[in-house]
């Protein structure tokens, strides 16, 4: 089945075509990487899928159902998780508070004034088990801001990752972090369930090809290259433009 | 454990020294700590959207304004009885919350102070203009207090209905902030992008909050039309606003207890100042950017810092 589609999908921002119609297809369980040097238009398409922009032109399906204009909290109700490039955690409130709030994303349509004390311990345990899980668990008191870079990237995808969404969209995951970090990182999305699609942006090469059962690559608001390894490296373009500029 | 004791030892106490009050103090004190703790609660009640929310509303008074407008003329002019105006006061509040939010909740930061400023400005020029519905400037005297089989025409009886009433809706209103609707609004003063993105519809909450504080403003205005069996359109006006805006920040916005406190402290200071001199809101004003320099946080946050220097040495 088809995770994800995205079919011709343009967004203009004045004058400048950040994304000049693009396509693919993600199929469920896929790890799928997106490739691209900066200003390709990556993370345009990834606030398109998830909601944040909307398109100009063309069409997101989710699973089937067409999401080009749903709202983003609604589209989380669907599957869809994703994590930000730039860090975009909650900076005045406590671990413990942030992954309860991201467990309670599935009440997240309703007013929530009273909670059953049943429901109240469950959701306890359950972030103390996602805590422990991403290697968070002596953090759950500390204030957000306080934790440090490599913990708050750990933390973004841990967030994302407690509504057990369908569809996660990691955007540079590694970015900034260290080397044992990154590995830490890449171990812990290898673990995740292989019936959760994953499409993610990463500029690693090594984290890319690790992680990745096919690779699409950006440039300029186009896909240009779509395929697994293989046919990425063997890609006189793709060197040309991206793997060569390194 | 001790972290937890204290804090409930710290409100048995206030609460004895509150319920003792009247026995202790002259009735004029009695009455100035019964307009402490009516403006408490409507520091707490803008503090909901302030500090929880994350929305600096300038046009608070015009909540306030409304339910006790509302008990005037229900009583005044329709003959209503004054405690069943009480309830009808709070919906009033309600309903111009529920009307207003939409519109200020289009905006942000100060656009959203701004379009809450106009709002209320609105209110008050209705309420100033319409002479022949409301005395316009000269205000409504005579609005009588509830009868509920005891009196509460002397000062310390409306001290006790006046106490009743607003513990239960700081009682409420903590019930609020601590659920997990609370969390979600300091979420959302975080990161709405963040919390959309985990599935939370962010306008809901928001016009929740909004609705919510507006309905905790009306049962301060209300009590405070009957303390001072009177309404003018001053109830209303941006400085009544802008004191609850100051009151909140003076006393640490998102804390709820801190806007009690910064509440109280500012009508202490008035009513001590103004026996002093006429000029009282230049001394709000020298207070206002004392607090902006050397206590951002508000009071609360220079007490949290103490504690926290303290436990570091």
């Amino acid at each position: 089945m088809t995770a994800l589609a995205v079919e011709n999908v343009c967004k203009n921002f004045g004058g400048v075509a950040a994304l000049a119609g693009v396509s693919f297809d993600v199929n469920e369980g896929e790890r799928r990487v997106l490739l691209g040097p900066n200003g390709a238009g990556k993370t345009t398409l990834f606030h398109t899928i998830s909601g944040n922009l909307m398109p100009s032109a063309g069409r997101v399906a989710l699973f089937g159902l067409d999401i080009t204009r749903l709202r983003p909290d609604l589209r989380a109700r669907h599957g869809l998780a994703r994590t930000f490039q730039i860090t975009n955690l909650f900076p005045r409130l406590t671990v413990l508070d942030s992954v309860l709030l991201a467990l309670g994303g599935i009440d997240g349509q309703r007013l929530q004034l009273f909670q059953p004390p049943s429901r109240q311990r469950t959701r306890y345990g359950e972030a103390a088990r996602l805590l422990d899980r991403w290697g968070l668990a002596g953090t759950a008191e500390r204030i957000v801001r306080t934790l440090s870079y490599g913990e708050q990237r750990q933390l973004e995808i841990a967030l994302a990752l407690a509504g057990k969404p369908r569809l996660l969209l990691l955007d540079e995951p590694t970015a900034g972090l260290s080397p044992a970090e990154t590995r830490r990182v890449v171990a812990l999305v290898r673990e995740l369930p292989r019936d959760m699609t994953i499409l993610m942006i990463e500029h690693d090469m090594d984290v890319a090809f690790e992680l990745a059962d096919r690779i699409a690559v950006m440039h300029q608001g186009r896909l240009i290259a779509e395929g697994d390894e293989a046919a990425i490296r063997a890609n006189q373009q793709v060197t040309d433009i991206y793997l060569g500029a390194e | 454990m001790k972290a937890r004791v204290w804090p409930f030892i710290g409100a048995v106490a206030v609460l004895a020294l509150l319920i003792a009050l009247p026995d202790i103090l002259r009735p004029y004190y009695v009455g100035l700590a019964t307009r402490m703790l009516i403006f408490a609660l409507f520091a707490m009640s803008l503090d909901l959207l302030l500090g929880y929310a994350g929305l600096a509303s300038l046009g608070h008074a015009a909540y306030f304004g409304v339910a006790a407008y509302t008990i005037a003329l229900l009583v005044l002019r329709a003959g209503v009885d004054s405690g069943i105006a009480f309830p009808a006061a709070l919906v009033a509040a309600a309903i111009i919350g529920a009307l207003f939010a939409p519109l200020a909740l289009r905006a942000r930061g100060s656009y959203f102070l701004m379009i809450t400023f106009a709002l209320a400005q609105v209110v008050w020029s209705v309420a100033f203009g319409w002479r022949s519905l409301t005395n316009g400037d000269d205000g409504m005297p005579g609005v009588t207090r509830p009868y509920f089989g005891w009196s509460l025409d002397n000062t310390t009886s409306f001290y006790y209905f006046a106490l009743a009433v607003i513990g239960i809706a700081a009682l409420l209103l903590f019930a609020i902030v601590k659920s997990p609707f609370g969390r979600a609004l300091r979420g959302i003063r975080e990161s709405e992008s963040r919390m959309q993105a985990l599935g939370y519809n962010v306008w809901r909450h928001q016009y929740a909050a909004f609705v919510l504080s507006a309905f905790f403003a009306g049962i301060a205005g209300a009590l405070y039309a009957y303390f001072n069996r009177f309404v003018g359109p001053e109830y209303l006006y941006v400085v009544q606003s802008a004191e609850a805006l100051i009151m909140v920040i003076l006393g640490g916005a998102g804390t709820l207890l801190g806007p009690a406190i910064g509440a109280a402290l500012i009508v202490f200071l008035e009513d001590f100042v103004s026996s002093l001199t006429e000029h009282w809101v230049l001394v709000l004003g020298v207070i206002y950017v004392l607090v902006t320099l050397f206590a951002p946080r508000g009071l609360i946050g220079l007490y949290v810092d103490f504690r926290q220097r303290r436990a570091l040495k």
